[in-house]
């Protein structure tokens, strides 16, 4: 299943906030969103999952999900999103209970997406138990256990220390080469972008433009740190962005 | 190098200016301030620089008391007390509950009864005492009606409040899964709110054992209101202290059955 964007435009109140984006999503491709604070790229991602309604413009979704994709459009929040009441296994059955799925049909889904994401040893843990990086990998669980057929991953690794990040980076990567999934995945860190895109769609400042679509043709299994090409990608991409970066970051904030 | 360069610069530790602002609870302090109290008020009245008149002996209270227990007395008054509190605290909070989120999921009921809340909050429900007994008859109705309608408010402020506060984006999260209406109140919304709605149980309780001297003013033969109301009006002062205990006791034990139910269902909390 293919996610076209197509010339969407949103403003809130008398803000712009995105201006005429257009976008296609292929499907086994990770698709990576990057641009200035406040450019809208969370905002363009509320839209693709239907979260938010655009002003103008519309997302389609081409063909149809796989066939046992039970929440086609799955998204992994910033700020994990976990229900504090309920144990790693208890989150993830709770996005299983709307579709009929307990008991025995449950915990097959359940110890299978945990052993996907190296959790079976926490299933009995609450969620204040848990280290930051060990909850996003509960949230890519749970979103996992929906089978989607489009992860929407809004700045996942933005909440955890540097190197917890680097270890959840290489999960996402081993989880994409063994099983190839679709993503949009928005970050302000280019080193991510250029790590797991196969696209980075660089966004302008506020109202968010598209920028610039910058290809990455390595395999992302064959990226490693320090890579002399991805470096010039990297930098490629930094150049577009300093300037916007600084006006942004300049910018009085309209609350 | 000059003298002075090489001379070892003096020593001393940092001064330490972190710490406090951290009160920790020390169970036997509380015992210490309440004997103390007690045995002075034994003292004043024993040594007679505290007048009988103004405090009953202590000891006094605690004979009382022990014919309250031994005649019986205590369960004739205690039984239908308990009942009361239970019944009237059942409805106004049960009420109360359902209504706060109501409030706190449909816009048209917030606009419609938020403001119908705020006007019967600051009513002193006793005054309403004599309307009770005339809506809902000078039986247990009207005590009933007055518990009930003094613990509803603050629940409904309470539960409203709390409903606000829980977190937006796990209603997102439930929304961004496909999860129905229903389920995001009943699985997120409700145990999200729940810490709110105890902590107003807490006050509304108390408020409950507060009306419920008052709803024993009127109609009542037993009950720990109508005992004190009785003690105090034949300046027994032994006996309205004994009563007065009595409230203070259910108080403390109400508090402490929160504080278990807490502990049970918040387990989650950080």
């Amino acid at each position: 299943m293919d996610i076209i964007v197509k010339s969407l435009s949103h403003r809130y109140g008398s803000i712009d906030v995105l201006s005429d984006i257009s976008l296609h999503i292929p499907s086994g491709q990770v698709v990576c969103l990057v641009g200035p604070s406040g450019c809208g790229k969370s905002t363009l991602l509320r839209f693709i999952g239907g979260l938010e309604c655009p002003t103008r413009g519309d997302v389609m979704q081409v063909g149809e999900p796989p066939q046992g994709s039970l929440n086609p459009l799955t998204y992994v929040f910033q700020d994990f999103a976990l229900l504090p009441w309920r144990t790693v296994r208890g989150n993830i059955s709770l996005v299983l209970e709307d579709h009929g799925i307990r008991g025995a049909a449950a915990r097959e889904i359940i110890g299978e997406t945990l052993a996907r994401t190296k959790l079976s040893d926490f299933a009995r843990a609450l969620p204040k138990q848990l280290s930051g990086g060990m909850k996003q990998r509960v949230a890519i669980a749970r979103a996992l256990a929906v089978r989607p057929a489009v992860m929407l991953l809004d700045e996942p690794l933005s909440a955890l220390d540097a190197q917890t990040r680097e270890l959840l980076m290489d999960d996402l990567v081993s989880l994409w080469t063994r099983q190839p999934f679709t993503a949009v995945y928005v970050t302000h860190n280019l080193a991510e972008a250029v790590r797991l895109g196969h696209k980075v769609v660089v966004l302008s400042r506020r109202p968010g433009r598209l920028r610039e679509i910058v290809e990455i043709d390595t395999p992302i299994e064959n990226r490693t740190a320090g890579d002399p090409e991805l470096d010039k990608v990297q930098k490629q991409l930094w150049d577009l962005m300093r300037d916007e970066a600084r006006a942004a970051d300049e910018e009085l904030l309209h609350v | 190098m000059s003298e002075v360069a090489r001379q070892v610069p003096a020593q001393r530790a940092v001064e330490y200016r972190g710490g406090g602002f951290a009160p920790s609870p020390h169970r036997w302090v509380g015992f210490m301030v309440f004997s103390v109290v007690v045995i002075l008020a034994e003292w004043g009245t024993r040594a007679g620089w505290i007048s009988p008149l103004t405090l009953p002996k202590p000891s006094d209270v605690l004979v009382t008391f022990q014919d309250l227990y031994t005649t019986g007395l205590l369960f004739q008054h205690l039984g239908p007390s308990l009942s009361r509190l239970f019944v009237g605290a059942l409805i106004g909070v049960s009420v109360g509950v359902t209504l706060g989120v109501l409030i706190g999921l449909f816009s048209y009921v917030r606009s419609g009864m938020v403001p119908v809340v705020a006007a019967i909050f600051p009513i002193p429900k006793i005054a309403l005492l004599p309307l009770f007994v005339i809506w809902f008859g000078i039986g247990e109705g009207s005590k009933y009606a007055l518990i009930a309608f003094g613990t509803f408010t603050p629940t409904v402020v309470a539960t409203y409040g709390a409903v606000d506060n829980v977190d937006r984006t796990l209603i997102r999260m439930g929304q961004s899964f496909g999860l129905s209406w229903l389920s995001i109140v009943r699985k997120i919304i409700l145990p999200g709110a729940m810490p709110g709605i105890l902590s107003g149980l807490r006050i509304s309780l108390a408020i409950a054992i507060i009306l419920l001297v008052a709803a024993e003013m009127l109609g009542a033969e037993y009950g720990i209101g109508a005992y004190i109301l009785e003690a105090g009006s034949l300046y027994d002062l032994e006996r309205l202290f004994a009563g007065v205990v009595i409230l203070s006791l259910l108080g403390v034990i109400i508090s402490a059955a929160i504080g278990l139910v807490e502990s049970r269902l918040l387990s989650w909390r950080a």
